[in-house]
């Protein structure tokens, strides 16, 4: 069996995972009064005076499993409904945030991922010594510390104190100029959309507002990383291949970074997955902290407002963006693993 | 009489390789810095939790409702009256973290045990029977797994209402999976041993070999899983309680006494460490309980696995 056909068994495995998140979405949605949940069919504010005409419409009053089902076709043709809140449909309210937490993420998931499997190969090829013990205690403390602690302490320092790296998006200057006819929105990612339209600035401004909230994301899932590359790298060197290539007189450096990284990189990758859902759980208390307009305030916001929709929707499309993680990871692990997909 | 002496010694020599193993553990346990660090942390708080009747009496009926001094909103700093100093609407913070202490063992300790015990009971019969309730049970940890933990508490909490005791529920119904899936794969692991194809042959009921033979030979990875969740759980309910969905207003939390000094971050115009004690010292509460769990459970990963431990 080859690459493509674990793809296709994997590819049809997403199937009940799917339709477990929208039975649990539903699950959680059968909490609320029939009154609450009409919220959930409507596409726009017109709708808003009408609730008695939707919660006929929409079989609100019946039997779950007909409730689910209309539910369902709301939800494959697109709706989430209505988010009193945003005052837009949580669809449109969802897709217009996600810039800005891809934006962060795009950042925290390359440094955290690098950068821990630097520290843990560090830390397991200079094992027991100061090296080892310092880099396991940073990612222990990174590990322990509250984010929105973490958060609070370097906007005092660094935004208060100091002036640098301030909280949100971008400066006002930066902001009125996005806004103005002058400036392409490509991506809706500032700081690649300052580089195509050669507004250097903006970029740099767009990069001095990431520092922060990246630094909250990167220190507490790092640890993650660092624990199970400097595991699984100590694996490694300890295995007959490695003492065959040393023994063959190659030289440390090849030794550690050709033979034994490589296969010590494999369990990072499945772990991968898991960082994506940290980095999710992450981005609610970071954009909350830092008032960055994301969908990970967005969600914090609906929640505490009771805007249903709003969370359920949320919470949903999280779901789906950890599927579809999961998925990417699988892959690339079964692309790096043959005996994932020769299995 | 001889009879149960007899009966008594095989039962001492019966449990000895098991009083070995325990002093072997404690010895490593002892000889580990860390995990003497984590330990002496959860003991302060221990005690801590333990006198808080002594170091700061209750006024009222409900011991975790913080007492205000007055109403003025404006935080105030330490003084002779407030050791900690008081939050905005003049909550105070030595109280307040004090008394938060018995909630954050409530709720990581109560979380970690329910989840446990439900994962305990649905791994097992999982993991042992396998077959349809093995492949039923797996396709609804799935459904759990596939969302962000922290995300789906919140909206759970959004379902059950907002208040401490929801947020138990549903860090529980979050947390239930992990463990399942922890025990499951080790009872398939150890199912096919040898000891336990023997306690069947000899005839031993399925809850005999499950509790006597597989579970024993779980524990270790289950007991070090459960003390990095305590810490994990106070920080995901701290953090629930900072969103404004945990603790009612005035009760005594540390998520929810940092959320209190939001609004006095950039209040200090001239002076950013104005009410620096408004979220440090909470802060140092939860990062130090949560940092003593987290010694503790890593230090027991390196001394209990057996595959890493007698290098």
């Amino acid at each position: 069996m080859g690459l493509r056909a674990y793809i296709i068994r994997r590819t049809l495995l997403i199937i009940p995972t799917l339709l477990g998140v929208t039975l649990l979405t539903f699950a959680v949605t059968q909490f609320f009064s029939p009154d609450q949940r009409a919220a959930l069919f409507v596409r726009s504010d017109k709708q808003l005076e009408k609730m008695d005409l939707i919660i006929e419409a929409y079989h609100l009053n019946d039997p779950a499993y007909i409730q689910y089902f209309t539910w369902l076709k709301e939800v494959f043709t697109g709706n989430l409904g209505y988010s009193a809140t945003a005052k837009s449909t949580v669809v449109n309210a969802i897709l217009m945030r996600v810039p800005a937490t891809a934006e962060l993420v795009m950042f925290s998931i390359p440094i955290t991922v690098l950068l821990g499997i630097y520290l843990g190969v560090k830390s397991a090829v200079h094992r027991d010594t100061v090296i080892d013990h310092i880099t396991r205690s940073m990612s222990i403390i990174g590990w322990s510390l509250p984010s929105f602690w973490l958060g609070i302490i370097l906007l005092s320092v660094f935004y208060v104190q100091l002036g640098l790296f301030p909280p949100e998006r971008l400066g006002t200057r930066a902001e009125s100029f996005i806004m103005s006819g002058q400036f392409i929105r490509y991506t809706n990612l500032n700081t690649i959309d300052g580089l195509l339209n050669g507004q250097l600035w903006i970029t740099w401004d767009a990069l001095q507002h990431i520092v922060l909230p990246s630094i909250v994301l990167v220190t507490i899932q790092i640890a993650l990383i660092v624990r199970v590359m400097r595991s699984s790298m100590l694996e490694a060197l300890s295995k007959g291949y490695i003492t065959a290539a040393r023994a063959k007189g190659l030289s440390k450096n090849e030794v550690i970074n050709k033979h034994a990284r490589r296969n010590a990189l494999i369990p990072v990758i499945t772990l991968s997955g898991l960082l994506a859902a940290g980095m999710l759980n992450g981005v609610v208390i970071t954009e909350t902290i830092f008032n960055i307009n994301g969908i990970g305030r967005f969600g914090a916001r609906a929640a505490l407002s009771l805007d249903i929709p709003a969370t359920l929707g949320f919470a949903f499309f999280s779901g789906l963006l950890f599927i579809t993680a999961n998925f990417l990871v699988d892959l690339l692990y079964a692309y790096t693993d043959p005996r994932i997909r020769l299995g | 009489m001889a009879a149960k002496g007899g009966r008594l010694a095989a039962f001492r020599a019966g449990i000895q390789p098991n009083i070995k193993e325990l002093k072997f553990m404690f010895t490593r346990v002892r000889k580990n810095p860390l995990s003497l660090l984590g330990l002496s942390i959860i003991a302060f708080y221990v005690v801590i939790a333990l006198i808080a009747p002594v170091l700061c009496p209750p006024s009222g009926i409900d011991p975790y409702k913080i007492p205000r001094d007055r109403y003025y909103p404006t935080p105030q700093p330490p003084s002779d009256r407030h050791p900690f100093g008081t939050a905005e609407g003049q909550f105070d913070i030595y109280y307040g973290t004090v008394w938060g202490t018995r909630t954050a063992f409530r709720i990581g300790i109560w979380v970690t045990f329910a989840s446990l015990a439900i994962g305990l009971v649905i791994g097992l019969i999982s993991g042992y029977y396998g077959g349809v309730i093995d492949e039923v049970m797996m396709r609804f940890t799935d459904i759990i797994f596939a969302f962000p933990g922290l995300i789906l508490a919140m909206a759970l909490v959004t379902a059950f209402g907002v208040g401490l005791d929801n947020v138990l529920l549903a860090l529980v119904l979050v947390g239930w999976p992990s463990y399942t899936r922890l025990i499951r794969g080790e009872i398939l692991r150890v199912k096919e041993e040898d000891y336990v194809e023997a306690a069947k042959a000899v005839g031993c009921s399925d809850l005999r070999v499950m509790v006597r033979h597989i579970l024993p030979n779980t524990i270790y990875p289950i007991l070090i899983m459960a003390s990095l969740d305590i810490g994990a759980i106070v920080l995901s309910a701290a953090a629930l309680s900072f969103l404004g969905l945990g603790a009612p207003v005035g009760y005594a939390d540390w998520g929810q006494m940092i959320s209190y000094s939001q609004n006095w971050i950039f209040a200090g115009t001239n002076n950013p460490w104005q009410y620096w004690y408004t979220f440090i010292i909470p802060g140092l509460f939860i990062f130090t309980f949560v940092l003593g769990w987290n010694l503790l459970g890593d230090a027991l990963r390196d001394i209990l696995d057996p595959t890493l431990r007698r290098r």
